[in-house]
């Protein structure tokens, strides 16, 4: 047994045989020719040839691996098109009166060697573009065509590095996980394993005789195992059979609607707490987003975030998301998160104290800058604000006013925001939960935070491990309040959700759903089996 | 002349895929695009030559729009700066 130290690129556990991928073997020869003009067109009749290629290979990688997955190889055909890589190869042909594929070669190398050097991950790993396209050219001269994987049997493709246009061309189902020598977080293969589901590591220092021996790889801990003994086996087949489970999971409910058996329809949404999350959300399949929280973007500095910073994110995450809901909920700080810049004076009771919409309505300044940048973010996709914390109706009729300050201000100034974006409201405190019936009429949606609610309802402090015998999750109390606040939405016509930790609670998914719940918003792990429970729901 | 100056917010600078959709629409463009990086100068119609630039996140970037429709040309490169980088 030898184990193999790498980094991880994509976490998940595969075990197989190595199949060591070796490029097609070709030489390239300077060969002196009589006719330059006649190898340009040579030159330029394979160009066109491999752009095509590419667009066929498109086509084909599209239904595959998705939009991600072959947006690189558009790239490439515009890398193939560019005028100094165009004129380089030409020049060289013309001056020194040698072959096409010597000269492609020749540039290849000289532009790959240009992005090597740059002081930047990013573009660095470009240099293996530049080989990419430049090697399909010289075999298209040479018409060669790509020999790929062979056998019946699905391998562990071990290689130095693999090109975009490699990993794309290879039988998915023949493919258990990806492990080279170089290549980068950024690269292309690294995406692929991303949407394929399969771990990937790079740095790993393999030799040429472990072609075809049964190996691990450990996609979390960045390892790959070589000729593993028995026990180790053992080990890593029940940790692979845990993630089949999922991943079978994963194929039997993705892209399914998450409806009960009489047609009613459940909104599953994910909470996340940055734009890092966003993968597991795609992953997952949650149909939105039911709680973004904003805090990230002011932990980060150590100064307040700028309207472009705030605007950049939630574009992002709007984008990302391509017309799935986006429910943002703006700054939630004091209680347990604290910001030095902020300043806040020392509390002795910070969950009942000076925080979250608390905080904004007192310094609108800060308030103002989220929300022009919200509202801004709002022409990229389908958002939606919170605001947290909310007590009074008096609370929420100030943060309309402001809110109709605010797109005053923007177009005054002439930028373009959304007018009509949905706003509701968090219903976390006793107050609001009783007073729901009045709030409705104010707002678009609710959105149950229990673990607020639960510690303000049951007077139990959360960070007090002394009162856990007292601490009920499914007190009645509880589940009462939550029922009411759903009925009032729905007599206003407006929806009600729950973002909190019980939303995530397999165990109430059939009473929430009975209840009336519009909405459930929970980690992204949550998704996939809650959506099992409501599919199976009468 | 057009010009407009602009500080990368993208955490991975000005990478491929935008990079590559941008050069595909100046192509298609009357004016002479230049992209300013301090002295070092590249072609916006010319993938390679602005990638060699190598603009990272925070760097300021110049964009020079000489000829044609100048005041267009440069309004949507400007317009595709802010949204993808």
């Amino acid at each position: 047994m030898k184990i193999i130290l790498g980094k991880s690129i994509f976490k998940g556990i595969a075990i197989g045989k190595i199949a060591i991928y070796k490029k097609d073997d070709y030489v390239v020869k300077r060969e002196h020719v009589n006719d330059p003009e006649e190898e340009i067109k040579r030159f330029e009749a394979a160009k066109d040839k491999a752009i095509d290629d590419l667009s066929k290979l498109r086509d084909k990688a599209f239904k595959e691996v998705g939009e991600d997955g072959v947006a690189i190889l558009e790239i490439h055909q515009i890398m193939l098109e560019d005028e100094d890589y165009n004129d380089s190869i030409k020049n060289i042909i013309t001056n020194e009166s040698v072959n096409a594929e010597y000269a492609v070669a020749t540039t290849g190398d000289n532009f790959a060697e240009m992005f090597s050097a740059m002081d930047d991950d990013y573009m660095k790993a470009r240099a293996l573009d530049v080989k990419d396209i430049s090697e399909r050219l010289v075999k298209v001269l040479l018409g060669h065509t790509d020999s790929g994987i062979t056998g019946d049997d699905p391998v562990i493709v071990v290689a130095d590095d693999l090109g975009p246009s490699e990993t794309v061309q290879m039988d998915r189902d023949k493919v258990l996980s990806f492990v080279t020598r170089y290549g980068s977080k950024n690269s292309h293969t690294a995406i692929l394993a991303r949407t394929m589901n399969i771990p990937a590591l790079i740095d790993i220092d393999y030799t040429e005789d472990m072609d075809g021996v049964l190996a691990i790889v450990d996609g979390a801990e960045g390892k790959l195992i070589v000729e593993p003994d028995a026990e180790t086996i053992l080990t890593y087949r029940e940790k692979l059979n845990e993630e089949l489970k999922s991943r079978d999971m994963l194929k039997e409910l993705k892209n399914k609607e998450t409806v009960t058996k009489s047609g009613r329809k459940i909104n599953l949404y994910a909470n996340i707490g940055g734009i890092k999350d966003l993968a597991s959300v795609l992953q997952n399949d949650a149909e939105g987003i039911g709680l973004f929280r904003s805090e990230f973007l002011y932990l980060a500095g150590s100064d307040y975030p700028t309207e472009d910073e705030q605007f950049q994110a939630y574009k992002t995450v709007a984008q990302n998301m391509a017309g799935k809901k986006v429910i943002i909920r703006t700054l939630d700080i004091g209680a347990d998160k604290q910001i030095d810049y902020f300043n806040l004076d020392h509390e002795d009771n910070p969950a009942m104290g000076f925080r979250a919409i608390r905080i904004c309505l007192e310094r609108p300044e800060i308030f103002k800058t989220q929300l022009r940048a919200l509202y801004r973010a709002g022409m990229h996709g389908n958002l939606a604000i919170m605001y947290p914390m909310i007590t009074s109706l008096e609370e929420v009729r100030k943060i309309k006013e402001i809110a109709a300050n605010v797109k005053e201000e923007l177009r005054e100034q002439g930028i373009p925001f959304k007018e009509d974006m949905e706003e509701g409201i968090m219903i976390e405190t006793p107050a609001a939960a009783i007073i729901s019936d009045l709030l409705a009429k104010e707002v678009d949606f609710f959105s149950i935070g229990t673990n607020d609610l639960t510690q303000y309802t049951l007077a139990i402090d959360r960070q007090n491990e002394k009162l856990d015998p007292f601490y009920n999750a499914h007190h009645t109390a509880i589940l009462r309040m939550i029922k009411m606040v759903v009925d009032n939405a729905h007599k206003e016509g407006k929806w009600a959700g729950i973002c909190g930790e019980l939303g995530a609670d397999t165990t109430l998914t059939e009473e929430f759903v009975k209840m009336g719940v519009d909405e459930l918003s929970v980690s992204p792990s949550f998704v996939l089996p809650i959506r099992k429970i409501v599919r199976n729901m009468d | 002349m057009e010009s407009f100056k602009y500080t990368i917010k993208d955490e991975l600078g000005l990478h491929a895929r935008p990079a590559g959709m941008l050069v595909k629409e100046a192509a298609k463009m009357d004016s002479k695009i230049t992209l300013k990086k301090g002295d070092a100068e590249g072609d916006l119609k010319k993938i390679f030559s602005i990638m060699k630039l190598c603009v990272k996140q925070h760097d300021e970037v110049e964009v020079i729009v000489e000829g044609g429709a100048e005041k267009e040309n440069c309004e949507f490169v400007k317009k595709f700066f802010e949204e993808h980088f």
